[in-house]
């Protein structure tokens, strides 16, 4: 995974199928980047499910949680809309993965993105990261232990 | 990842003061899965009597199921005529059918006074309390339900009957 303290790449893509987002619009606030492997998965509460809940105590952090996976602008339309959930989700889909690449969580084997987080400060710098079994959703703890640290007065 | 913050006075407990071990279910009324695990949690009970001491705190995923937020603050309402464990023990029986009316039949059945328990079902101190529980389990790292928390640890082995029983005797 790219280092924590280092720039986070800028990136374009499709966030609604006539929309694209940059992450440079973004600045001004934390920005919390959620790979994953694939829309529709199975479990209940599975990790995107999570996040549509606790997107409140994000915001209380002046953070935005994006979703991103190889799956294309229309798919992600339709998953968005079955389980209602109110943050967006970018595409990954043209040329596939290479967003993923460049925050290197790419599976290269399954063709899909790794479980990874990415918390991104107002000034667009990383300041924390997870690379998640795959298998397991990771929760929101970590997320908001690294939230509540870069709020804290600095020394 | 342990449980933040530990078992307190606030949560509702039901088993032995002098339990040797404690459980803590995170759970949604509205999930299947927890479904599935609420006969299970009823047989470990059984099975260990007053060696298990059993907390349920609500996680609600209320995007997914509109009617989670409405059976755990009805729960929590019913706590308030000392009939929490009733409660949620009628509403997991009857998970397929959380509206409203069918919610306050169940108070009905249960003889609660069901003036006070309407009143308290909208009061905003427990829908206070429901928030406080699904925020200490984003905390404690809970991911999906259930999840549960052995003696204040989240416990990540199967919790069918069988395996779930024998992890908690090894740790009688």
């Amino acid at each position: 995974m790219l280092q924590v303290g280092t720039m986070a790449p800028e990136f374009k893509l499709h966030s609604t199928p006539d929309q694209k987002l940059k992450l440079s619009e973004l600045k001004g606030k934390k920005v919390i980047l959620a790979f994953f492997p694939a829309d529709w998965s199975p479990v209940c509460g599975d990790q995107m499910a999570l996040y549509n809940e606790t997107l409140k105590y994000f915001k209380k952090h002046n953070a935005e949680l994006i979703g991103i996976s190889v799956d294309s602008k229309w798919c992600h339309l339709a998953f968005a809309q079955d389980r209602k959930l109110h943050f967006p989700l970018l595409a990954d889909f043209e040329p596939k993965g290479s967003v993923s690449k460049l925050y290197d969580v790419y599976d290269e084997v399954e063709g899909q993105s790794q479980r990874a987080l990415y918390v991104i400060d107002e000034d667009g710098i990383i300041r924390w990261s997870y690379l998640s079994p795959v298998g397991i959703n990771p929760g929101a703890d970590g997320i908001l232990d690294a939230l509540e640290e870069l709020d804290k007065p600095k020394k | 990842m342990s449980l933040k913050p530990a078992v307190n006075k606030t949560d509702n407990i039901e088993g032995g003061e002098k339990a040797l071990v404690e459980l803590v279910e995170y759970g949604d009324y509205q999930c299947p899965h927890c479904g599935h695990a609420y006969p299970i949690i009823k047989k470990i009970q059984k099975a260990l009597g007053e060696k298990l001491k059993f907390v349920f705190r609500n996680f609600p995923l209320q995007e997914i199921h509109p009617s989670a937020v409405l059976a755990a603050v009805a729960s929590e309402a019913a706590a308030r005529q000392n009939k929490f464990w009733q409660m949620h023990d009628l509403i997991f029986e009857n998970q397929d059918n959380l509206s409203e009316e069918n919610i306050l039949a169940l108070a009905q059945s249960l003889k609660l006074d069901v003036k006070k328990f309407e009143s308290d079902w909208g009061d905003q101190k427990l829908l206070d309390k429901v928030n406080a529980d699904f925020e200490s389990g984003i905390r404690s790292g809970v991911n999906g339900t259930p999840t549960f928390f052995i003696n204040g640890a989240k416990y990540t082995g199967s919790w069918e009957y069988a395996d779930l029983l024998a992890y908690l005797k090894s740790l009688i």
